[in-house]
């Protein structure tokens, strides 16, 4: 097991009001995203907790990309990683922001 | 005085000796090792059929089973080496030398008995190159191979699973040898004549049916999400943008996407009649919702996938059939086919270079190609023009040559950036590289040449190599679509970004596609029960698959 936290500045506030979302699963090759909004409006944070060790150069790009890309501020994302492939976190982050836009 | 029938006299003697165990044409399962025996001689060149589907797995036991001071030192000329016997002749001495086509399933012993010197290796084939060399330089002495059913006469009915058949006899019977069919049984009249009997010397009954393989049978349970976004991908920014009618598809879950999606997702996007209407294709069982959606206007396959018979039976306005009704496959035309009657293939792979080689190979298994690279290559003979091929040499070569400006086959690699177990696939240098090297071959075991190569898609985009001008920007547009593996974070941003600018890189939301949208729930068929249920109950899955 490997721990990791990254923490970022955001240009915009999450969209939506919904204050928690669970997307994915925990299984081998997938991951669970708990999503819950709780930091100011210009930060971010992703805790990170994986089975597969030594990828902390690859979370941290993969990290990056979504902070660009999607503008998350507000959220902390809680992640438990059962050794997902990068393009299926990219996937699941973006899925946890969408579910955070529902309006209840 | 010079005799110019040698080889005719020699089949004489052959057909005598082996005529003495015989009931006319007919020898029961049990005299087959002395059938062997005695037309066999040490040295000859013999053809065991058997591909990635059907095997004569008879024959090739009584094979392995020979006096090896009657039969040795054989020099093996077969498209598959699928079963352990393949090799086992080896270890026994029976066989020396292999020029093949395929070895799936054996691919690692066939590694370990080439690097201890236990098999002397002619080359590594594709199989219509190695069905061209029976005709020229491989001619076999003897071929055993695989039929459902014979008569008395020798005719033979080889069902749905023709495959290889038809080729290797006219090579073999038409030059002096020897044929031998194992079939499951002798019936008085077979219901379609695929092998005349003229052509076959030999009919051993073996009581039970051939061994196949379900090589073309996706779980549509299995697709991932990513690999729906890369079929999403691939349909818009391929099949929409050079109205792809005429296709071939490989065995991936990919292209098992894109057959799912295109009564759902492809059918929104209006492209119904537009493209993918023409196949060169086994029957697969993924595509069955497309043909009852009324996608597909005719199919010609390699061979037949288990399951699928009465299904194909009951379509033969998609299908090529008999007169008995059944699928008529066969594996050389339909290469043919692929080769040149084709405007694209699109398939997965294993590994891809900075210049876009392919390879599935690893550093310990020697795979063999089977018919990807004659479905991957572009078609230098080809001269007849369509809408897609011309497009894509346009798109290759903008300078206005005029009516002499060539067409391009579209040739695509589909895949995730991550394979199995995470290993990337994309890489610096191809494993295939470091394997000829360690068994001193003289070429690299290459799927499909970079400079064949016109797209790649993953499922961070399409990378449009027609566009690309030089060396250079192909490495950066490669880069550009390998996401998070090595060769992807080094990619030089600048350059990727005026690659995109350019449409060289095409992202999904260039496409209007949302990641977010890429979901199961677009799939035509969720489970190989769902594919039963859109086959009116036709198709029957083999056990393996089915779950209920």
């Amino acid at each position: 097991m490997e721990d990791l936290n990254f923490r970022h500045r955001t240009r915009a506030r999450a969209a939506g009001i919904r204050t928690q979302a669970i997307v994915g699963v925990v299984a081998s090759g997938n991951l669970e995203v708990l999503a819950e909004r709780v930091l100011p409006d210009t930060e971010c944070s992703v805790e990170i907790r994986t089975q597969a060790v030594g990828f902390g150069e690859v979370w941290s790009a993969v990290i990056a990309d979504f902070v660009e890309r999607y503008s998350p501020g507000g959220l902390r994302l809680s992640i438990n990683d059962g050794g997902a492939r990068p393009d299926t976190v990219s996937l699941r982050l973006a899925q946890a922001v969408r579910s955070m836009e529902a309006s209840t | 005085m010079t005799t110019w029938q040698r080889q005719r006299e020699e089949r004489s003697a052959r057909l005598e000796a082996g005529g003495r165990i015989a009931d006319g044409k007919l020898v029961a399962a049990h005299d087959a090792k002395r059938l062997l025996e005695a037309v066999i001689r040490p040295g000859d060149r013999v053809c065991v059929e058997g591909d990635n589907q059907k095997q004569a797995d008879l024959l090739s036991a009584a094979l392995l089973g020979v006096d090896t001071s009657k039969v040795n030192n054989l020099h093996m000329i077969q498209t598959g080496v699928v079963l352990p016997e393949h090799l086992d002749i080896f270890e026994r001495g029976i066989a020396k030398r292999l020029d093949f086509a395929y070895s799936g399933p054996q691919s690692a012993r066939i590694a370990t008995m080439l690097f201890g010197g236990k098999i002397e290796l002619g080359a590594v084939h594709t199989y219509l190159e190695l069905f061209a060399r029976y005709f020229i330089d491989l001619t076999p002495n003897v071929a055993l191979i695989a039929a459902v059913s014979a008569d008395r006469e020798g005719n033979l009915y080889t069902g749905p699973n023709t495959e290889d058949t038809p080729t290797v006899v006219e090579a073999t019977s038409f030059k002096d040898g020897i044929v031998i069919a194992q079939v499951k049984e002798v019936v008085d009249k077979v219901p379609r004549v695929d092998i005349p009997a003229d052509r076959v010397h030999f009919v051993v009954t073996a009581g039970q049916p051939f061994f196949v393989e379900p090589l073309f049978t996706r779980d549509p349970a299995a697709i991932t999400e990513q690999q729906i976004l890369t079929a999403m991908l691939a349909i818009k920014g391929i099949y929409a943008r050079y109205g792809v009618r005429r296709l071939n598809h490989g065995i991936g879950f990919s292209t098992a996407a894109i057959e799912l999606l295109l009564p759902t997702y492809a059918e929104k996007l209006g492209l119904k009649g537009k493209v993918a209407s023409h196949f060169a294709l086994n029957p697969h069982p993924a595509l069955i919702p497309a043909i009852e959606s009324g996608w597909v206007q005719q199919i010609h396959s390699f061979g037949s996938e288990v399951g699928m018979e009465d299904y194909v039976r009951a379509r033969s306005d998609i299908f090529f059939t008999g007169l008995d009704g059944s699928l008529r496959s066969n594996r050389a035309f339909s290469q043919v086919a692929g080769l040149y009657a084709c405007d694209m293939f699109i398939g997965s792979t294993l590994q891809i270079d900075l210049q876009g080689n392919s390879s599935t190979v690893t550093t310990s298994r020697v795979a063999g190609f089977g018919g990807a690279p004659n479905m991957g290559a572009d078609a230098r003979g080809r001269r007849h023009p369509s809408a897609p091929w011309l497009r894509a040499g346009e798109e290759a070569d903008p300078d206005d040559k005029g009516l002499l400006r060539r067409g391009r086959k579209l040739v695509v690699q589909i895949g995730e950036t991550f394979g199995d177990k995470n290993a990337p696939l994309f890489v610096e240098k191809l494993d295939a590289i470091s394997l000829a090297q360690k068994l001193k071959l003289d070429l690299a075991p290459v799927m499909v040449y970079g400079d064949d190569v016109t797209h790649i898609v993953t499922e961070e985009g399409i990378a449009n190599l027609l566009l690309c001008r030089n060396a250079n920007e192909r490495e950066q547009a490669i880069r550009g679509v390998a996401g998070y593996t090595d060769v992807g974070r080094h990619r030089d941003l600048k350059m990727v970004q005026q690659l995109r600018t350019r449409g060289v890189i095409v992202r999904p939301e260039d496409l209007g596609i949302d990641a977010l949208d890429a979901d199961r729930s677009l799939l035509a068929a969720r489970s190989i029960k769902d594919l039963v249920h859109w086959s009116g109950g036709l198709y029957a899955p083999p056990s393996k698959f089915r779950n209920w």
